[in-house]
């Protein structure tokens, strides 16, 4: 295998996030569009899409939010949907740890689904490349999904803001969940733990502050390991 | 929703700073040291433990009362949606497929 310099790196990177950008850019503007329709402003729903950059984590948000939820139970549910990230960053560490603070700070920023998957896929794969070029290949896939996110967010805003408020669209955030449901169910362990979470919610809905979601969301959590860890011994 | 533009701030503050450091955590802070299998195994089934139990009563839920309701529009959205995507692995396709039934069918029965 030939080496790579950071540059082509870069740009292979670039190259290998193109097709994502299909999905991010129509994402944004659900987002914005349905964010500024329910009453953000568009500075505040720049801000969300900028500053939080978690589809998933902004949808379940803005849900509770329609739902006027305690603040706390709003924050709380949505950093719960970004806890895998935590294992996204431990699987990057190896990789990418030895980069000045500054710059893991950078990457700790974009790192999302897509780069994520991206950049350990290319580590694994070349383990060997030095440290600069991994860099490169990190913000290689990050340049072009920021660049298409950040400006998708912006037109999404825009066009929110021209939408009457009488034509709801409200229904569009529990079918934007399932979409990303049914992205989710691989393996009968997601499915255990989608079943259980659903379960429970319903049983625990009528509990104060919606805390029957985080129980739901606990309980589906061990589910899901606990089937995993069951089907890895049986295999 | 009834939030005043300070508390939409705050949520969407305590967000950045909290998405923030669950990502820079492992890189940041805590090192190359690996995580146990146990929490990378609870870790990985965090998004689809959360919003099954968030989206499924938005579906349920009756508009005007504290109890269920199964309106079969609603069902049929949610159905559609998980099914589309299902089949396709195509994520617009799927969001494409549920507000076409909700929106779609629902204004020619007038549902």
């Amino acid at each position: 295998m030939s080496s790579s310099t950071p540059k082509t790196a870069f740009w292979n990177g670039t190259r290998d996030a193109a097709p994502m950008l299909v999905v991010i850019g129509p994402f944004a503007i659900v987002f914005a569009v349905l964010a500024t329709e329910q009453g953000l402003s568009f500075a505040q729903t720049i801000g969300f899409s900028l500053l939080v950059i978690a589809g998933s984590a902004q949808f379940a948000a803005l849900q509770l939010m329609i739902e006027d939820a305690h603040v706390a139970l709003v924050v709380t549910a949505a950093l719960a949907v970004n806890l895998r990230m935590a294992m996204y960053s431990a699987s990057l560490a190896p990789h990418l740890g030895a980069l000045p603070v500054g710059q893991r700070m950078g990457v700790a920023y974009m790192n999302v689904d897509q780069t994520f998957a991206l950049s350990v896929a290319r580590y694994e794969a070349r383990p060997e490349e030095p440290l600069a070029v991994k860099f490169a290949y990190f913000w290689g896939t990050a340049a072009p999904i920021f660049v298409v996110w950040a400006g998708s967010s912006v037109a999404g805003a825009l066009a929110g803001g021209l939408i009457p408020p009488e034509l709801s669209l409200e229904f569009t955030v529990p079918i934007t969940f399932f979409a990303l449901i049914s992205m989710m169910l691989r393996t009968a362990a997601h499915w255990c733990a989608a079943v259980v979470s659903v379960v429970v919610a319903l049983v625990l809905y009528d509990m104060p502050y919606s805390l029957g979601l985080l129980l739901a969301g606990a309980a589906a959590m061990v589910t899901g390991a606990v089937a995993e860890t069951a089907m890895g011994r049986r295999a | 929703m009834s939030y005043s533009t300070a508390e939409i701030w705050l949520v969407i503050g305590l967000l950045a700073a909290g998405t923030f450091a669950i990502r820079f955590s492992f890189l940041g802070l805590i090192g190359d040291r690996d995580l146990p299998p146990v929490v990378l195994r609870l870790l990985r089934y965090t998004p689809v433990a959360i919003l099954p139990g968030l989206a499924m009563p938005l579906v349920l839920a009756a508009p005007e009362s504290a109890g269920w309701t199964a309106d079969p529009l609603r069902l049929g959205a949610a159905a559609a949606t998980l099914m589309a995507g299902w089949l396709t692995k195509n994520m617009l396709a799927a969001i494409g497929a549920g507000a076409f039934v909700f929106y779609g069918l629902g204004a020619v029965f007038g549902l």
